[in-house]
């Protein structure tokens, strides 16, 4: 409206009320300052008890609100690494017991979260279906391994004896010593393996079967 | 919507549902109208977190959703209400207006519909009595049928309402998706006949107290419960929600009886407060003035404890409608004179107060003078504004143009020629009441808005010391359970120092100073959005 500057207005000055050559205050050439001086100063704030009981309505409404499902909170951002505590943590937070159970009726069906929860009781019987034949045919091959070693070893096992006759001493105080140590210490992995050979002792002769 | 209405709306959603849900609902707002997937795409959310975020806001009956563009067949579309969300300012005053009137078992039942948005009769009760239980000394208990009584007195007299029905929630089991209500016209709630029902209920009992000793179990165990025991009391489907509408009719009156009681004396404010009342039923939402009244009616309806007799009665009758502020109208002579409470007058008297003490507070009392001026005379010429407010010219000039530049006066131009000429052109200074109105609306917005700004930044500036003294008290109580020694409790205590201390007096000081400014600049908001939306209704 003002136009370039006084000399271009499109309307006399005089009408609105400034005079020829007076001092006008200097035009702003930058936006207002953030917090200007004020020459009044505000009125003070209501006091009383309503005032003071819808305070604290207002500090107890938004602080329950933070505790009721309805606050969502973003995902954790994934970490680079996995870390043994994550296993942990992870279970705490979800609460399942707490959560709010909206009226699905009254929803647009997309709007339906499926959550696959691994604690419920249906799931195991799912899955437990597929894996058990899978599971049933691991077992075949073991033990067809196992038998094919045992008939393999057997007769290799009276070789073995009169090898070891000589060695006596040592291979049966190896032996024995290594029995006695896998024994106590790692007592399952000779019936794991349920051969009743020794561990690794032959295994350079058998050597297209699986070493365990 | 405007940009200080959008930044409000982000603020409170992001104060009471978190950080996700702001973002899903300034998009929302800011777009229009979209789709799941659309929305999905666009704020670069996961999918179950938007979904999630959608459920919020339709609970708490802030965004609406219906058949899209393409028809029944195509995808549901959404979309936010801002109104609703604006609300939120306004709960603790409907949580206070509900104690002052159905005491704390009133107060308890619109909180906990407030904070859940759309509850069931039997379950608000029950929560409502659990919470009085806890409350009250060992031994007693809060007995149900008090519980919705009170429950039955709020939605007589409207203050609760059932939520609208949606058009698909009958035929879940038919094979075809039966076609929502389109976006662009939701559903009245008062257009169901059965709005204000209340659905038979057999629920007998009273409210548990919760003990801290069974822990988290019986918590769950009690919430597993009663979601099943939902089913069983006969209110399944039939959720309630707050009506607005009903408390800012309230607050209008209260509004109206109090200026009544400032500007002449307390009988004339019973005097109207007993015609409000009468009128409550019969006014529609947004009418410009009240069904008429004839005097007999008055004074049968008046209390006795006012003490009014008749004559007096008729004498603060004509004082009323000789007032300036125009509160109360004569429409005929029958029946001992008919009257009318002037509703659209009294919100437009009292916008226009408001707009006169801002001016009076912002830049003095010479500038309100002129303000004034220019509200009563319309049109005035710059001479004609000096001498009528009997100010120094330079000064009037100064304060003109100040107000000029804030854009609470306008100026008008009046041609005698058709070519605009500058010497032959009249030039008025204006007031226009409903713009200045709006603009004043926007600045109240934009103070919530920095006043929620400020309190956020001084709670993260001092979020270390919240922290620490967080820590403190919950030490402190874990010892008082355990009763440890006095000597271990001062000595915890002292883990604050003095000068800590003082910062988080002075920091809760301030706290409290902005959340009852909030409070105040909502009473401003309430008056100046009524007197929009009643003269966009008598339009």
């Amino acid at each position: 409206m003002a136009g370039r500057g006084r000399g271009q207005l499109t309307f006399s000055v005089e009408i609105v009320g400034i005079g020829k050559g007076e001092n006008l205050p200097p035009s702003s050439v930058q936006p207002t300052p953030l917090f200007p001086p004020l020459d009044q100063k505000p009125v003070p704030l209501q006091t009383g008890e309503e005032a003071e009981y819808m305070l604290a309505l207002k500090q107890e409404f938004r602080g329950a609100m933070k505790t009721l499902p309805f606050y969502i909170r973003p995902a954790a951002p994934k970490k680079d690494v996995e870390r043994y505590s994550d296993k942990y943590q992870k279970i705490e937070t979800s609460d399942h017991s707490l959560e709010w159970k909206p009226d699905w009726r009254r929803f647009p069906k997309e709007l339906r979260v499926r959550e696959k929860r691994p604690l419920r009781d249906k799931s195991p019987a799912v899955p437990k279906q597929p894996k058990q034949p899978r599971v049933d045919k691991e077992e075949i091959i073991r033990k067809l391994e196992t038998l094919e070693q045992k008939e393999e070893d057997g007769s290799s096992d009276e070789e073995e004896g009169e090898k070891k006759k000589p060695q006596e001493e040592e291979a049966e105080g190896e032996e024995e010593y290594d029995e006695e140590e896998f024994e106590d210490e790692t007592d399952y992995i000779m019936s794991y393996f349920d051969n009743g050979e020794e561990f690794g002792g032959d295994s350079d002769e058998n050597v297209d079967e699986a070493i365990y | 919507m405007t940009v200080q209405e959008v930044r409000l709306c982000g603020l409170l959603l992001q104060q009471h549902f978190g950080n996700v849900v702001e973002k899903v609902g300034t998009h929302l707002i800011r777009s229009g109208v979209l789709t799941l997937r659309a929305l999905a795409y666009e704020t670069k959310l996961p999918l179950d977190l938007v979904k999630k975020s959608l459920c919020v806001l339709v609970q708490h009956g802030m965004c609406t959703f219906g058949a899209g563009r393409r028809g029944p067949a195509g995808p549901v579309e959404y979309r936010i209400n801002c109104e609703s969300i604006i609300h939120m300012l306004r709960y603790p005053r409907y949580i206070y207006t509900a104690k002052s009137l159905y005491g704390d078992t009133g107060e308890l039942i619109v909180e906990e519909i407030l904070q859940r948005g759309q509850m069931t009769m039997s379950s608000t009760v029950r929560t409502v009595a659990d919470r009085l239980t806890n409350n009250m000394p060992e031994g007693q208990s809060m007995d149900y049928s008090e519980v919705v009584s009170a429950f039955s007195r709020l939605v007589e007299t409207h203050f609760l309402q059932r939520c609208p029905p949606l058009a698909s929630a009958g035929s879940s089991s038919s094979t075809l998706d039966t076609p929502l209500p389109a976006a662009t016209q939701p559903t009245e709630p008062e257009s169901h006949p059965d709005c204000y029902k209340l659905p038979y209920i057999n629920l007998t009992g009273q409210g548990k107290r919760r003990r801290s000793s069974e822990g988290g179990e019986a918590d769950q165990r009690a919430a597993k419960k009663a979601r099943t025991d939902n089913s069983e009391c006969g209110d399944d489907g039939i959720h309630w929600q707050v009506n607005f509408q009903r408390f800012h009719l309230h607050f209008r009156d209260q509004a109206i009886i109090s200026a009544v009681s400032c500007k002449l004396d307390q009988s004339s404010s019973e005097i109207v407060r007993t015609m409000l009342r009468m009128s409550e039923v019969t006014t529609p939402a947004h009418a410009a003035f009240t069904q008429a009244l004839s005097s007999n009616e008055i004074f049968r309806a008046l209390q006795s404890s006012y003490n009014i007799a008749r004559p007096n009665l008729d004498q603060y009758l004509s004082l009323l409608v000789d007032d300036p502020m125009e509160f109360v109208g004569k429409t005929g002579d029958s029946g001992g004179g008919m009257y009318v409470v002037n509703l659209h007058r009294a919100l437009a008297n009292l916008a226009r107060a408001t707009l006169e003490s801002v001016v009076q507070e912002r830049f003095g009392s010479r500038s309100a003078r002129i303000f004034r001026l220019l509200l009563r005379k319309r049109h005035l010429e710059q001479k004609q504004v000096e001498d009528f407010a009997m100010i120094p010219a330079k000064e009037a000039k100064d304060m003109l143009y100040t107000l000029l530049s804030e854009n609470l006066v306008q100026l008008q131009e009046i041609p005698k020629t058709p070519d605009y000429a500058p010497s032959r052109t009249f030039y008025l200074y204006t007031v226009n009441q409903l713009p200045t109105a709006r603009l004043l609306l926007q600045h109240c917005y934009k103070t919530v808005c920095n006043l929620i700004e400020r309190r956020l930044y001084e709670t993260k500036e001092n979020k270390r010391l919240l922290e620490k003294s967080q820590r403190i008290e919950a030490i402190l109580a874990s010892l008082q359970a355990t009763e440890a020694e006095a000597a271990q409790l001062t000595e915890v205590e002292e883990m604050i120092t003095v000068p800590e201390r003082q910062q988080l007096e002075s920091l809760r000081h301030h706290i409290n100073k902005l959340d009852s400014s909030e409070n105040q600049v909502d009473e401003s908001i309430f008056l100046l959005e009524s007197y929009i939306k009643s003269t966009q209704a008598s339009r």
